[in-house]
């Protein structure tokens, strides 16, 4: 483990309570130094270097690989093949839990989709493997691909996203189109989008008899553990990974893929720690992505404009050999009441590798047709659609009938609304223009996003000189959770944050859960919280239980931790620092673990959910069709905030997201190969710095005693939802053209000038 | 055929001999000589996240063979503090969270360095976020790095319109 | 990367003799060289570093009133140059819409010059590519071609050439000055680029060992500098290449176009003089009458070659407004977004 000196910078210090500060990021000095060790970094003695050779078909066999000629180049210590690999413990194809995907770990020659590895060359030197890939120059039996959406035979999948169903019916959809006053049709398209963080997927694997040390980011380093474990036929114990920093994940680093499996497996060919670090080009295919969608939504309303129908079908794909369908139809569970909703999914197979979470799965593909149609809807009945959406405002979640647990979405749109401007927007689209001429216009859209839980352990510790530990094997993929937690991990012990040590980033942690679904902070937090309360409850047992304390006979529950100090709740003159508590009592230290997990009643009882409304302005060249945001405003209800300054740039960076949803995002895919023509970070276009406007967030004020005992909500991929329909409407309402399929193309917008 | 190489790296000179011309100025940072602050995200002069400056210009340190740039003076992300003492740029980014996960944040460090000693976008958000478009960040902190950079350049400029005054 | 051998010469004369061996090639800063060497779509045996040439770093006003760049000459460097952006306007603005800012301070002005298409089967060594294999076919043709030529395309190859540099050049009647196994000699920057045909292979007039070592642009270049804009459509607001773009020079003289002068980017496989258009525009008045005209003249040959024929309806609209810009006058400062239709100097024109 890196020796991490995390502090803020002293211009930032908090005054009270460390939850809500807008405390600078802790681990900011080492990441502005080039000091924050991310995995390719590591470079232990007498490490090699491995790199994949990948397939350049999309289905078939690889029939022969030149082994001769890559281990002919000087430098070239072994080459890695279906042939010659150390055997694993069990078939990577089984899945033994549902957070287990099937992978290539050259378990045999069959190609099931394009840049699936192939084969691992190690060598003394990158420039080696490099090239000795190169010169593996694979032949192939070459079988037709499956492209695309309408590649073969639909199947309506078992479940969607993590364990939905497929269809989900309320009320009468057929009638409710039937006895609409007006209704459309709308078919939206998304395309595949690749996570693309900046950080490509790599591993350092080093082997010490049956002793494995992984320094390789991920999100979830207890599955990424158990999976490896599994897969190796090694205990967990002997397994240590190192995931301190990742350079973003979004989805993409949750769950074990092959290439550090892979990696894993060199090591162990060679006998010598070895890095593989994959190529950017790699990274579009066997870790991850988000599946396109097309997506059909009727929509009927009755003469007032309300909701009478909504229907929402969404087809996607999953690979020819596992099973990920992107929940995109499920958006139009929570938004808008109507008394018949229907959404159902169906997929098609394709060579491809099995698409994944991706910021906002099934969230971000739905919410931007959602919107989209939304917006159509509002434009067919004449209604702003700002006021369209507050007539559907939905006081109840429309699919289930439960409460919410809060909902501050109201105070979203009256905040962003004011804050945009949005009362000046004319209703006609293509009315306004800037004084270049340029056209201008006005989108809104809803975001929301659910807040979820899932299972998480820590470990608190108070020392007798007053300083405590907490302990987490929490993940920072860029979110912050070196600040924000350890911001909850002060409180929860009573201390000043610069008197906790916080662990977290190894494996030989507790159990943070995965860093995915926006839950980490609640997850990591409510444990976190629950350690602290714990060790707070020993500490203040040893000294309500002892008569030479002034808070003896206090109770557990008559006592408050602040400041280093437990102080009598009914009377704060009376109070014992921690360091005398504990010296009295000739311990050392106490420590505690807790748990956070989701509480079932509850989540029973209410549908919990963040919110937030999204005003974006385009502007568009009349004549040439280029596009470009000029400003965003997005308020954001999502429970407790931990960290303001933090959450901002969250919900920047997921508004930027979904900018680029609408406008940028696309995996371009040959319909004959099946090969990603684009798979390159000059091509698959993201946005650059010029591309984005100012951006102006509002958190609103929202306190939900029902998520979890923090009462938080979560951030991290809300930002999507919402910005990505908000741009496409301002598009329309610029040029008047509605254009259904995205990204949304200059030549869409070339037809009418 | 080996290369015999001299480069001046953070202020110190580096003598070696390069046993193969085809290595990057970044693998070399990186692989040879573990400055491993400067990152590798394209490795195809798309993404700048490996920029560095040489002989005070920043370039995509991915696409320069090292073998080329004998007699260069290299300065990376290692070399701009002064022990504790962080370069305003660097404090900048920090103050206005111009990165979140950080791995594109050397790249733009040095980019933003490179960018004020260009001295062509100023105090001008519009040539800021232009000329700092060859630094992708896929968190999306491009506000962040904007407001920093501001800041760090009217340091500069306070201190210039000291020293005129 | 494949192994290479590499040289760094000492004289133009020692580069030459070094380049002209089968497999060598010629190195200088290698942003794109070396980008193509990682993809494996170059695999040369030789590179003849010329970084450290001496004399090939200059830019320098002749007696005549030509400005003779060297081909080491930086694109930032160049477009930085105070004087030069004054006298070439269009130029710089080209230069600086290009790559990124770490790219121009590295790429030369010979490099750029010479850089290959970004045709993606061209790049991805799976796709036949008669450019890249003589001979194999062209999956563009029939794959995903949106951004694609539309202008002296062929059977053969269908890619575009994507120098910003190359267009506002071409248009001035930039000069190449070239030095190769018989001395030097120079042609016209129209004739360094080959159109495809049946040898989509034979991107240039270069011959083995041939180095351009400058750009050179003649006395008449100067008259259009109050009148010259270069304008670019992409897909995102910068570091991309271009959809379409077009550089736009007019020299007026009381209220009439004496001279005009329009090349397209982004549309064939070489920077796409428009001679006839400007044919079209000279003697007549800067009006947009004249500009639609001269935009349907510009691109009367075009025909699509495959899911790109907005291109050339774009192609028509960037030449009316580049005209339109250009005749509008040069703007004292290059814009924030260089050309882009965002640039915020651009006036209302297209209100």
């Amino acid at each position: 483990m890196p020796e991490l000196n995390l502090t803020s910078a002293p211009a930032h210090l908090r005054h009270g309570s460390s939850i809500g500060q807008p405390l600078t990021r802790r681990d900011g000095v080492l990441k502005v130094k080039g000091q924050a060790t991310y995995a390719a970094d590591n470079h232990p003695p007498g490490m090699l270097f491995a790199v994949m050779a990948v397939s350049s078909i999309a289905h078939g066999r690889v029939t022969s690989l030149d082994v001769a000629a890559a281990k002919r180049h000087p430098g070239v210590v072994d080459v890695m093949t279906p042939d010659h690999k150390p055997q694993l413990a069990i078939d990577p194809e089984i899945k033994t839990n549902p957070f287990v995907f099937r992978m290539e770990v050259l378990q045999s020659n069959e190609v099931r989709y394009a840049n699936q590895p192939i084969a691992v060359v190690i060598a003394e030197t990158l420039e080696a493997a490099t090239e000795g890939a190169l010169l593996l120059a694979p032949r192939y039996e070459v079988l037709p691909a499956l492209v695309g959406l309408d590649a073969g035979e639909s199947f309506v999948p078992p479940v969607v996203g993590v364990g939905n169903p497929a269809e989900n019916t309320h009320g009468d959809v057929e009638a409710g189109l039937a006895s609409a006053d007006k209704k459309i049709e709308v078919t939206y398209e998304t395309p595949p989008q690749y996570h693309n963080a900046m950080e490509p997927h790599a591993i350092v694997a080093a082997w010490d008899g049956d002793r494995l040390q992984i320094d390789m980011p991920t999100q979830g380093l207890m599955l990424s553990l158990a999976r490896v474990a599994e897969l190796f036929g090694i205990a967990p114990d002997k397994i240590h990974i190192r995931s301190p920093f990742l350079g973003g994940g979004f989805g993409s680093k949750g769950l074990m893929a092959g290439p550090p499996v892979l990696g894993i497996m060199a090591a162990k060919l060679v006998g010598k720690p070895v890095k593989l670090v994959l190529r950017r080009e790699q990274m579009y295919g066997p870790v991850g992505h988000r599946a396109p969608t097309r997506q059909r939504l009727r929509i009927g309303t009755d003469a007032e404009g309300r909701l009478t129908a909504l229907d929402h079908h969404a087809r996607t794909v999953s690979s020819t050999f596992d099973d990920f369908y992107e929940p995109a139809a499920d958006a139009s569970h929570t938004l808008y009441v109507a008394p018949a909703i229907r959404t159902s999914h169906d997929a098609v197979r394709v060579n491809t590798g099995t698409p994944l979470f991706m910021r906002a799965p099934g969230e971000a593909t739905g919410s931007i047709a959602l919107e989209s149609a939304i917006d159509e809807m509002a434009w067919a009945c004449g209604m702003d659609p700002l006021a369209f959406r507050l007539k559907n405002y939905a006081e109840v979640e429309p699919i289930t009938g439960k409460p919410f647990s809060s909902k501050a979405l109201r105070a979203c749109y009256d905040q962003g609304a004011a804050r945009f401007g949005w009362a000046k927007r004319p209703l006609q689209p293509r009315q306004m223009r800037d004084d270049d001429g340029l056209l201008v216009g006005w989108g809104v859209g809803t975001a929301t996003f659910p807040a979820l839980m899932f299972q998480a352990e820590a470990r608190a510790a108070i020392r007798r000189d007053g300083t405590g530990a907490m302990e987490i094997g929490a993940h920072d993929m860029g979110q912050g959770a070196w600040t924000a937690l350890a911001q909850i991990a002060a409180d929860a012990v009573g201390l000043d944050i610069d008197r906790v040590t916080f662990k977290a980033g190894t494996s030989d942690l507790p159990d943070a859960g995965i860093a995915g679904g926006s839950a980490h902070t609640a997850t990591a937090g409510a444990a976190i919280h629950s350690a602290g309360a714990a060790v707070i409850a020993k500490l203040a047992d040893l000294a309500t239980n002892d008569e030479r304390s002034p808070l003896f006979g206090a109770g557990n529950a008559g006592v408050i931790a602040r400041d280093g100090k437990l102080i009598r709740r009914d009377d704060e003159s009376r109070s014992e620092s921690y360091t005398e508590i504990l010296a009295r009592a000739g311990v050392a230290e106490v420590e505690a673990r807790g748990t956070g997990a989701p509480n079932p009643a509850a989540m029973e009882e209410y549908a919990m959910h963040a919110h937030g409304a999204v005003f974006a302005e385009v502007k568009v060249d009349p004549e040439l069709g280029q596009i470009r945001v000029s400003r965003m405003v997005g308020a954001f209800a999502a429970g407790r905030i931990v960290n303001p300054h933090l959450v901002k740039s969250q919900l920047f960076g997921g508004m930027i997201w979904g900018m680029s949803f609408a406008l940028h995002e696309e995996a371009i895919t040959d319909r004959r190969s099946g090969r990603i023509m684009n798979a390159n970070l000059g091509e698959y276009h993201i946005p650059v710095n010029a591309d984005v406007p100012p951006l102006d967030v509002i958190t609103v004020e929202e306190h939900d005693p029902h998520v979890n005992a923090l009462g938080i909500k979560g951030v991290g991929e809300i930002g999507i939802t919402g910005s990505a329909g908000a741009v496409a409407n301002a598009v329309w309402h610029a040029t008047g053209v509605r254009v259904r399929r995205f990204p949304i193309r200059i030549e869409e917008l070339l037809a009418q000038r | 055929m080996n290369h015999s190489i001299s480069l001046t790296v953070n202020g110190a000179r580096r003598d070696f001999v390069l046993d193969d011309p085809r290595v990057t100025l970044l693998d070399l940072l990186r692989e040879r000589l573990h400055l491993t602050g400067t990152k590798k995200g394209c490795d195809r002069g798309q993404c700048g996240a490996c920029t560095i400056l040489v002989d005070g210009k920043r370039i995509n340190s991915c696409l320069a063979l090292a073998v080329s740039h004998d007699g260069a003076d290299i300065l990376t992300i290692e070399g701009i503090a002064r022990g504790d003492q962080l370069h305003p740029v660097q404090a900048a980014f920090i103050a206005h969270d111009g990165f979140q996960c950080g791995f594109c944040t050397p790249g733009q460090i040095m980019s933003a360095i490179g960018m004020m000693q260009e001295a062509k976008a100023g105090n001008d958000p519009e040539r800021i976020r232009e000329c700092m478009s060859g630094n992708l960040c896929r968190c999306g902190a491009y506000a962040g790095i904007v407001d920093a950079v501001l800041e760090a350049q009217a340091g500069v400029d306070g201190s210039n319109q000291r020293r005129s005054a | 990367m494949k192994q290479f051998d590499y040289v760094r010469p000492a004289t133009v004369a020692e580069a030459v003799a070094a380049a002209a061996q089968p497999g060598a090639v010629y190195l200088a800063a290698g942003t794109n060289l070396l980008d193509l060497m990682k993809g494996n779509i170059s695999r040369p045996d030789l590179l003849v570093d010329v970084t450290h040439l001496d004399g090939l770093d200059g830019i320098e006003r002749l007696a005549d009133g030509s400005l003779r760049i060297g081909a080491l000459v930086s694109n930032a460097d160049l477009a930085h140059d105070a004087e030069f952006a004054k006298a070439y306007p269009a130029v710089a603005e080209a230069l600086l819409s290009g790559a990124s800012a770490q790219l121009r301070n590295a790429a030369t002005v010979g490099g750029n010059l010479l850089q290959r298409t970004r045709c993606a089967y061209f790049y991805d060594t799976a796709s036949r590519c008669n450019k890249r294999e003589p001979g194999s076919g062209c999956d563009a043709r029939d794959g995903e071609n949106r951004t694609h030529a539309v202008l002296g395309w062929s059977e053969s190859c269908i890619a575009t050439h994507p120098s910003d540099f190359c267009v506002p050049l071409v248009a001035l009647d930039a000069i190449v000055e070239i030095e190769g196994k018989n001395g030097r000699r120079e042609i016209a920057l129209d004739e360094l680029h080959r159109l495809p045909g049946n040898t989509p292979e034979r991107e240039s007039a270069l011959e083995p060992g041939d180095l351009i070592v400058a750009v050179r642009l003649p006395p008449a270049a100067r008259g259009f500098a109050p009148h010259a804009r270069y304008l670019k459509v992409r897909e995102r607001t910068s570091y991309a290449f271009a959809i379409v773009s077009a550089a736009a020079a007019l020299r007026v003289e009381n209220g009439k176009i004496a001279e005009a002068r329009l090349a397209l980017g982004g549309v064939a496989a070489k920077p796409w003089r428009a001679r006839a258009a400007e044919e079209v525009l000279s003697g007549s008045a800067p009006t947009a009458d004249a500009f639609q005209e001269a935009a349907s003249c510009a691109l009367a040959d075009a025909k699509p070659s495959g899911d790109n024929s907005y291109k050339i309806e774009l192609a028509r609209r960037i030449v009316v407004r580049a005209l339109t810009l250009a005749a509008a006058g040069t703007p004292a400062r290059i814009p924030a977004l260089p050309a882009s239709p965002f640039a915020s100097t651009s006036g209302a024109m297209h209100a």
